[in-house]
Formats: C-alpha cells, sequence, structure tokens
C-alpha cells in the first residue's frame, strides 16, 4: 500500500499499527504455546541426559545429535555449552557439529506455530532440509577442521 | 467470486487461529500432567516461560512495529522488486543481512514474513533469511570462547553455503 493511500479503512500510521498489533494477536496462542513448551524442554532435557546417548559410532552419532539439536530450544549460547562439553567429553565433533546446527535450524517446538503461520508445506520443506544440510554441514566442517589441523 | 475467494482467505485464517488455541490447550495440558508427575521441575518450568516471555516482548513490540511501517510505507510491488522472486542478487544479499540481523526468538518473526510473502517475498528468500538467524553476530565472541575460533569460522563458512543451497531448493520447489 502506498503512503496516504486507503486500504480496509487504515489511513495513518496508528491504523496500521492497530492493524499490526490485531494482526499479530491471532498468532499469540501459537507463540505462547512455544515458550511454554521451551520452559519444559530446558528443565527436562539436561546436558548429561545428551552425553549419554552417545555411543561412538560416528553416523549414529550424527544422527543423535541433530535429532537432539532439532527437539532441543532456548537460547543459542546454551547450545554452545553443551557443544563444549559434549566435545571434552569426546564425543565426536560430527555429532556435536550437527547438535550446533540443528539447535538452530531446525525447531521442532515451534514447528506447530511455523505451520500455523507460514504453511505446513513451507515448514516441512523448511525443516527438513535443515536437518539434511546439518548433516552435510558437520561432514563438511569436521573434514575440514581435521585437514587444518 | 472475489467474495468467495476473500471469505476462503478469511477461514484460513479462523483456522489458523484455532489451530494456536488448540496448541496452546494441548500444551497447557501437558503442563498438567507433568505437575503431577514432577511438580518441582514444572514449578521451573513455568518460572523459566515466564523469564522468556518477559525476554522477548521488547522484540515482540519491535516486530509488530516494523511489520505496521512495512504495511504503511512499502508496497507489495517494492516488496516484489527487492525480495521476490525475481529480485536477483539483490535480493539474496538482502535476506542474508536481514536474517543476521533480526534478533530475538526466530517464531515471533514468523507474522512479519508471512506478511512480506502476502506482499510477493519469495519463499526460497524466506528460508534464507530463517537459515541466517542461526548466525547470531552478538554471540560470535562466546561461540569463539566456547569452541575455538577454527571450528567456529569453519562452521560459519559452511552454514552461510548451507543457507544459500537451502534457498535455491525451497525456491525450486515451492515457488
Amino acid at each position: 500500500m502506498q503512503k496516504g493511500e486507503t486500504k480496509k479503512g487504515q489511513e495513518n500510521l496508528w491504523g496500521s499499527i492497530i492493524w499490526a498489533s490485531r494482526s499479530f494477536s491471532k498468532s499469540m496462542p501459537l507463540i505462547l504455546g512455544v515458550i511454554l513448551l521451551m520452559g519444559l524442554f530446558k528443565n527436562f532435557i539436561s546436558s548429561e541426559m545428551l552425553v549419554s546417548l552417545f555411543n561412538g559410532n560416528v553416523i549414529r552419532d550424527t544422527f543423535t545429535g541433530a535429532f537432539f539439536g532439532s527437539i532441543s530450544a532456548g537460547n543459542a549460547v546454551s547450545s554452545y555449552i553443551i557443544g563444549a562439553e559434549l566435545l571434552k567429553k569426546s564425543v565426536s565433533m560430527f555429532a556435536v557439529v550437527a547438535f550446533l546446527v540443528t539447535w538452530v535450524t531446525v525447531g521442532i517446538a515451534q514447528m506447530p506455530a511455523e505451520m500455523g503461520i507460514l504453511g505446513k508445506r513451507f515448514t516441512i520443506t523448511r525443516n527438513v532440509l535443515s536437518f539434511a544440510l546439518a548433516i552435510l554441514v558437520s561432514f563438511a566442517t569436521t573434514i575440514t577442521w581435521v585437514a587444518l589441523s | 467470486m472475489k467474495g468467495t475467494g476473500e471469505n476462503k482467505q478469511k477461514g484460513k485464517k479462523d483456522q489458523g487461529g484455532f489451530r494456536g488455541l488448540y496448541f496452546l490447550t494441548s500444551v497447557s495440558i501437558l503442563y498438567v500432567v507433568m505437575m503431577i508427575l514432577s511438580p518441582d521441575k514444572t514449578a521451573s518450568s513455568i518460572s523459566a516461560s515466564g523469564d522468556l516471555l518477559l525476554k522477548i516482548i521488547p522484540v515482540l513490540l519491535l516486530v509488530i512495529l516494523c511489520t505496521a511501517l512495512m504495511k504503511y510505507y512499502i508496497s507489495p510491488k517494492t516488496v516484489k522488486k527487492y525480495v521476490g522472486s525475481d529480485s536477483g542478487v539483490k535480493g539474496w544479499f538482502l535476506a542474508i543481512a536481514a536474517g543476521m540481523l533480526s534478533h530475538g526468538p526466530i517464531y515471533v518473526w514468523f507474522t512479519l514474513l508471512k506478511e512480506l510473502r502476502d506482499n510477493g517475498m519469495s519463499n526460497g528468500l524466506v528460508a534464507v533469511f530463517l537459515y541466517n538467524r542461526a548466525v547470531k553476530i552478538p554471540l560470535l565472541p562466546m561461540m569463539i570462547a566456547l569452541l575455538g575460533g577454527k571450528l567456529v569460522i569453519i562452521l560459519l563458512f559452511y552454514m552461510f553455503a548451507a543457507s544459500l543451497i537451502q534457498g535455491m531448493v525451497v525456491k525450486l520447489l515451492l515457488d
């Protein structure tokens, strides 16, 4: 809409702000649900639980890392702390990188919100691709890291 | 016919609102179950969720303001020109930069992206924006301190490449 043009009764910036607030309020139940889910994840999934899931098999561990990064949620700093701890405990870099990448690119917890707002097809395509790319990124990163060491 | 299209659109939006309420109700039921099984941890979860909500309120307000300004100043024609299917390299760089610079949780940006997409932004560039949110510039020093500079540089290089691949594949499949 061009400045000054009337659309659905919006004649000024204040009208646009009211429109944006109303539009956003429709997404609030989804956003509140995601926030509540994240609170649960934060308290029920600990780094000790994660360490116990890796057994040294590179392929299996990479997928395990990617899976747990996908279902975990919260600030990226938490993933760096857990990732550093996993590396200290000799979990393979393939698994740790896959975990770090899916933590920030795949969002199982926020999927209902993403589907509700951006659509089911887009959400599934984006998250499946992000998961697959995280596996590729983990292999590329680790191989490059070893080659440069 | 136009009226029918509008009704369909309205129906879709209402369905989205109901889906949100169903989701919130399901999570609330999950909390009730967890409260019975593990009251202390569930109480901590409620507290953590409250803290998170307080933290994101400024970002929510920022997103509402951005959406309003965009609605007021930017025409669908302009959106199509800069981030539409035919926006070219300029559109990709804009989506990458905007993704990296946006802050706060990813889900608060969904409504703004939907609005941009409704006005002509391509799905490929929405995906690029979302992938590049993974690169948190203010958190880089902490990432380097915890994981090492070499690993971070290599990882960010491949993540940047992955964001472009994802954008291209999404564009190919959905646009």
